[in-house]
């Protein structure tokens, strides 16, 4: 590049470098690219020159404009940046002061999820059966999700589960995002002892997104195991469950032969609905509303108890089906909107918290 | 699985209803998902014959028709179609009648002048088919006036099930038909397929390169055949389940998928190069055109059927184009074999093909039933064809299917509840097909039948269905070995058990309520768990509203919110906007802050109490109240509309700490929040110097910016997993002295950027004994004060325990208050 274009752009970087706020930069930027500025004029000499220099020297000076121009836009940049910085400085204030001695907003604003609401219904119905709240993280190894649970890799049943992976460590397995609540049977058979009654109430994740299927949503998972318990107690369980729950005493719930892999028998769980009018409790019709088994020998196996000894139940449904099934919700999707006028018509309030004795 | 009524019959002797046959299917656990009657929804199309066909006089695509339905009465009909011509029989719609294909109802009109009184349909137009060249073109004995379903047999109503993955045996029209006569209802007719005649040694021989290809392989040849369209019955049958009729020997194979559950393939012989038909598995530069117009190319886990030319087909999952048969085909070599289905799972998953045929095979077939298949499709395609049967080719050996089971009388109530007895339950094992081997008062021991590869599936050589243990390594190995030992014995006795309640139908189980097991139950929250109803009630009652949002979020935003590693990232997201676990509830609940905003609602405060992920472990998902308040508080005409502000926040955070047990005097604020706050308006709280507990504050203007919030927002996030567990000790007695406290404001002024918690601390450090609190009351910053400095005013509470203060006593400890004040902060008393 011509020497003159080299001082000039040495010249106009020192101005850059030396404008310490946006109106000093924007001095130069005018001085530099404006209508009479330095390179807009030698813009404007090339066509005195002689037509076989007028080619290379205005190729020069087109790459001087245009690393100006970047080197602008990034100055620009940054002085925004210390200009939002000093702002933010300026704006400091003391965070230890203690705070009000109220809530900005009121209770009559807040409000409990329905989510939320079924799994507290959940906690205190299967509590007042001795149930226990057992946990599970979200991001489980394959082993906890699938083959511990009776399913290998290959099996038929993985293509139910629309299984969400994570970026598989150096080496390692993908994890996956549970697709059930259920590895939470296998973390809970590995650190306790038996006689176990625990409920999962939980987030699981599937690939799956439509009006009735949504990508993360929530399982409660039931876990009952001794020396004693029969499929009797199963249909005992739940039927106490579904009537309790409902709120209607006489809901007819019907028992079908099914196949899940970690339990056998299994079974799958109709209660009594109308298909016309959505009402619970009668009309003829049936709605497919879990899935229980007897905890299959390979699981207890898989986490060391001998099926020989020890046997039991387990069951899974969806805590959204029967949310909506309970207070009429027909739509899936804004459960997870966080829409506030949705959660002020469904939400509970703060100030009833569910007891046993509550009039569902 | 779809099937017809009168197909189950061909295999079912039964005088039950259809309503009691979906009744059983569904007890016995083949679940019905729907059924479909076709004649009623054809009930008003007749058969027609067109007794005139003229150009229409103002149209030159259409044709005026005189009809004749049957009643006596030619009516007139506007028509379209290019076949249209006098003396054809077709399909009538009268005016009223719902066209199921175009979705319209008939009516009497005027098509350009001429009055047309019906409409004569195309197969598309009946909801039957694809065709729409012309309209129907019956044969000439089609009866006019009858209602043509009925002439089309369509009155056979088709039952959907859905087949468990386990009952690969019930894939198939017989195996539903044998577990309906199991059950009682009708008995099942025998099928014994006589060999065909041998009149030629086969043309091509199969050869196993590799045992892990193929585990037995039949095939034989039939030349001579034609190859047309298959009869009316077959094609029917195959339109009602929703398959294509191609031509007989295709038909063939696909009648016996569903018929008999054996997936079949038929090559062309005169396609086939060479002599012989190899199973391998894959190699490099394999690749092959299937029949379902793809070009796949096989792993070296995958099996290939190949010939001198190389890869014909991706064995048990989808044919090859360049030896599959057609109208030309004059001999075809049908191809009867039984594969590892775990590997046919693995390939059909590698390719992602869904065909009837993988799904019966990594299902399981009947491993015993090989040369009888083969046997019955020769005589099927000898009958559709004609033709005569060449020798069989064999190769590999029938697999070792054959195992015992042992049921227990006793697990019929110990283990099902139920109360069927010995004898029912050996009539039900025998009805499925298992036989007695030895039964004493306590047990019966059966022969497992061979096309249940679902029970005791660990005995049989042919792995279908099986599964192996795989137990946690960090078990103790006496009882690993203890558990280990059991679970072959009890897994087929639960087998056996599942097929006798199954039969008699679960409702026939009692109901028994679960046991107490104590006179009440124990907790069933640990103080740990029933924080989290804590926290939510507190901060419902503090007006947020709780709510549930993704625990995945777009990688760009969550990068605002924290470290987003790779190893957090979803690697098959459901759509790019959720692709990344998200490093705070705080990312998601921003975002359903503005969209509220966006719908017109700007004052807007969310909580949500769910999970932080910072590392794909256990550990690395931490439970967090957080909350999110957007927009200003409530309008009022006692209390200003103000923007809400990061004392907001704190309050908000503090309020979940205090409930949950912290100790006030325990927490200490820094100003190192996390970069998604704004650096000067947030602070982290910290029980003691060091343990972050919580974050609070206003949010970063970059932050809300990147999110097109208008601003600004507050934010809180209680880390509740860090929150220490209170003890559950007894409280000591209270504290109750029987002298008045003494009471004294003390303001202090201080340079700004002394915290007001510098001050409080110094001041309760100061005098241990007598004081008994302190707390802060008025701040204030103004013209009236030299530059830099606040004013900050203390309460504190002196309180004396054994006597009345003199005012001497509570000078000096008022002294020695502002003194320590003063030495920490610089603070100076103000007059």
């Amino acid at each position: 590049m011509a020497d003159d274009l080299d001082m000039l752009r040495a010249d106009i970087e020192a101005a850059m470098a030396g404008a310490e706020d946006l109106r000093a930069l924007d001095a130069v930027r005018v001085a530099a690219l404006g209508k009479s500025g330095q390179v807009t004029a030698l813009l404007k000499g090339l066509g005195a020159l002689p037509p076989e220099e007028r080619k290379a020297r205005g190729a020069e000076v087109n790459v001087l404009k245009g690393e100006i121009e970047r080197a602008l836009e990034q100055r620009r940049v940054m002085l925004e940046a210390f200009a939002l910085d000093a702002r933010l400085a300026a704006e400091r204030m003391d965070v230890s002061l203690p705070p009000r001695p109220f809530a900005p907003t009121g209770p009559e604003a807040g409000s409990i999820h329905p989510i939320s609401r079924t799994m507290e219904e959940l906690i205190a119905l299967f509590g007042a059966m001795g149930f226990a709240v057992a946990e599970g993280p979200d991001i489980e190894g394959d082993w906890h999700n699938f083959s511990a649970l009776n399913i290998p890799e290959h099996h038929p049943a993985r293509q139910d589960h629309d299984t969400f992976y994570l970026t598989a460590p150096e080496g390692g397995r993908r994890p996956v995002l549970r697709t059930h609540t259920s590895p939470v049977q296998i973390r809970t058979m590995l650190t306790q002892e038996p006689p176990i009654r625990v409920i999962v109430p939980g987030r699981t994740w599937r690939a799956d997104h439509d009006a009735t299927h949504s990508p993360m949503f929530h399982q409660v998972e039931g876990l009952v195991i001794g020396r004693d318990i029969h499929m009797g107690h199963l249909k005992g369980t739940l039927i106490d469950f579904l009537r309790a729950f409902f709120g209607i005493a006489d809901l007819p719930v019907r028992f079908r032969s099914s196949y899940f892999p970690f339990t056998e028998p299994s079974m799958e769980v109709d209660i009594g609905w109308s298909r016309k009018t959505g009402e619970l409790g009668s009309g003829g019709d049936w709605l497919e509303i879990l899935g229980s088994g007897m905890v299959h020998p390979k699981v207890l196996a898989n986490c060391g108890l001998d099926p020989r000894v020890w046997q039991g139940f387990a069951f899974g449904m969806g805590i959204e089906r029967i949310t909506m099934l309970k207070h009429g919700i027909p739509d899936l999707r804004p459960f997870y909107e966080a829409d506030c006028r949705w959660l002020r018509h469904y939400a509970t309030s703060p100030l009833s918290p569910f007891t046993l004795h509550d009039a569902s | 699985m779809k099937f017809t009524l009168s197909w189950l019959r061909d295999h079912l002797d039964t005088d039950a209803s259809l309503e009691t046959i979906l009744a059983t299917l569904n007890t016995i656990g083949l679940e019905v998902e729907g059924v479909e009657d076709r004649a009623a929804a054809l009930a008003p199309f007749r058969i027609a014959q067109v007794v005139e066909a003229e150009q229409h006089p103002n149209a030159d695509r259409l044709r005026a028709l005189k009809v004749d339905a049957g009643d006596g009465k030619l009516l007139s009909v506007v028509c379209g179609a290019p076949n249209a011509r006098a003396g054809m029989k077709g399909v009538l719609g009268l005016p009223g009648a719902f066209v199921p294909g175009s979705g319209i109802t008939l009516k009497v009109g005027e098509i350009r002048g001429v009055k047309s009184e019906g409409m004569m349909c195309s197969t598309r137009e009946l909801g039957l088919g694809d065709d729409h060249e012309g309209i129907i073109d019956l044969p000439e004995d089609a009866p006019v006036g009858m209602p043509y379903a009925e002439w089309a047999g369509l009155g056979d109503p088709v039952i959907e099930i859905s087949v468990t993955p386990n009952r690969g045996d019930a894939l198939a029209v017989r195996g539903v038909a044998r577990d309906l006569a199991a059950a009682g209802l009708g008995t099942l007719k025998p099928w014994n397929p006589e060999p065909a005649a041998v009149a030629y040694p086969t043309p091509l021989e199969w050869v196993i390169e590799d045992p892990r290809a193929c585990i037995q392989v039949l095939g034989r040849a039939v030349r001579g055949v034609a190859n047309g369209p298959s009869p009316k019955w077959l094609q029917d049958r195959l339109a009602a389940i929703g398959l294509r009729p191609i031509n007989a020997l295709v038909d063939v194979t696909n009648f016996f998928t569903f018929d008999l559950g054996r997936p079949l393939h038929v090559f062309d012989v005169a396609k086939v190069k060479g002599k012989t038909l190899t199973m391998r598995l894959g190699r490099e530069g394999d690749e092959y055109q299937a029949l379902n117009g793809k070009t796949y190319r096989p792993t070296s886990e995958d099996i290939v059927i190949a010939d001198e030319a190389g890869v014909e087909s991706l064995a048990a999952i989808v044919g090859g184009e360049s030896t599959g048969c057609d109208e030309t085909t004059r001999e075809v070599f049908i191809e009867c074999a039984l594969f590892d289905p775990v590997r046919i799972a693995r390939t059909g998953r590698r390719h992602q093909v869904h065909s009837d045929a993988r799904a019966r095979n990594e299902r399981g077939l009947d491993p015993a039933a090989q040369r009888a298949m083969l046997e019955a499709a020769t005589r099927m395609i000898i009958e559709l064809c004609g033709g005569e049967a060449s020798s069989i080719s064999e190769a590999g050996a029938e697999p070792a299917w054959q195992r015992d089971a042992t049921l227990r009388f006793e697990r019929i109530a110990g283990l099902g509840g139920s109360s069927i007895g010995p004898d029912q339950a050996v009539a039900s094992l025998e009805k499925l097909g298992f036989t007695v081997k030895a039964r004493d008062a306590a047990s019966v021991t059966v022969a497992v039948p061979s096309w249940r590869n679902d029970i005791a599936s660990s005995r049989s050589a042919y792995r279908a269905g099986g599964s192996d243990l795989t137990q946690e390594p960090g078990l103790d190995p006496t009882r690993a070995q203890a558990a280990a030992a059991g679970t072959d014995e009890v897994e087929a006795e639960c087998d056996l058990l599942e097929e006798v309640l199954r039969l008699e139908g679960l409702d026939a189980i009692p109901a028994v309520s679960l046991p107490a097991e104590g006179r009440l139950p124990l907790p069933s929250l640990t103080p740990r768990q029933s924080r989290t109803a804590l926290a939510r009630r507190v901060l419902a009652s503090r007006g947020l509203a709780e709510a549930v949002t993704f625990g995945f979020t777009a990688h760009a935003i969550a990068s605002y919110f924290g470290a987003v590693p790779e190893a957090l990232r979803v690697e098959n997201p459901i759509a790019a906007d959720l692709d990344q676990m998200r490093p705070t509830p705080v990312a998601t609940l921003l975002q359903a802050a503005g969209r509220n905003a966006a719908r017109g609602y700007p004052d807007v405060s969310l909580f949500e109490i769910g999970a932080s992920y910072v590392a794909p472990t256990p550990e690395g998902q931490l439970a967090t109240a957080a909350g999110v308040r957007l927009g200003r508080t409530p309008r009022h005409w006692d209390a200003p509309q103000r923007t809400f502000d990061a004392m907001d926040a704190k309050g908000d955070a503090l309020a979940v700490l205090l409930a949950l047990g912290v100790s006030p005097a325990a927490l200490t604020v820094t100003m190192d929040a996390p970069a998604h706050y704004h650096p000067g308006r947030s602070g982290v709280l910290r029980s003691g110097p060091k343990l972050p507990l919580a974050r609070f504050g206003e949010l970063h203007p970059r932050v809300l910016s990147a999110l097109g919030i208008d601003g600004p927002a507050i934010a809180f996030e209680v880390l509740l997993d860090s929150i220490p567990e209170p003890k559950r000790k007894k409280k000591s007695a209270p504290d109750l002295p029987s002298f008045q406290p003494v009471r004294r404001d003390l303001a202090f002024l201080v340079d700004r950027d002394v915290q007001a918690d510098a001050l409080l601390r110094a001041a309760r450090n100061a005098e241990r004994n007598l004081l008994a609190e302190v707390s802060l009351f008025d701040r204030y910053a103004g013209d009236k004060l030299p530059e830099g400095k606040v004013s900050l005013a203390l309460e504190v509470v002196l309180q004396p325990r054994e006597r009345t203060l003199t005012d001497a006593e509570i000078e000096a400890a008022i002294a020695k208050i502002v003194a320590a004040v003063a030495k920490a902060t610089g603070a100076t008393l103000r007059g």
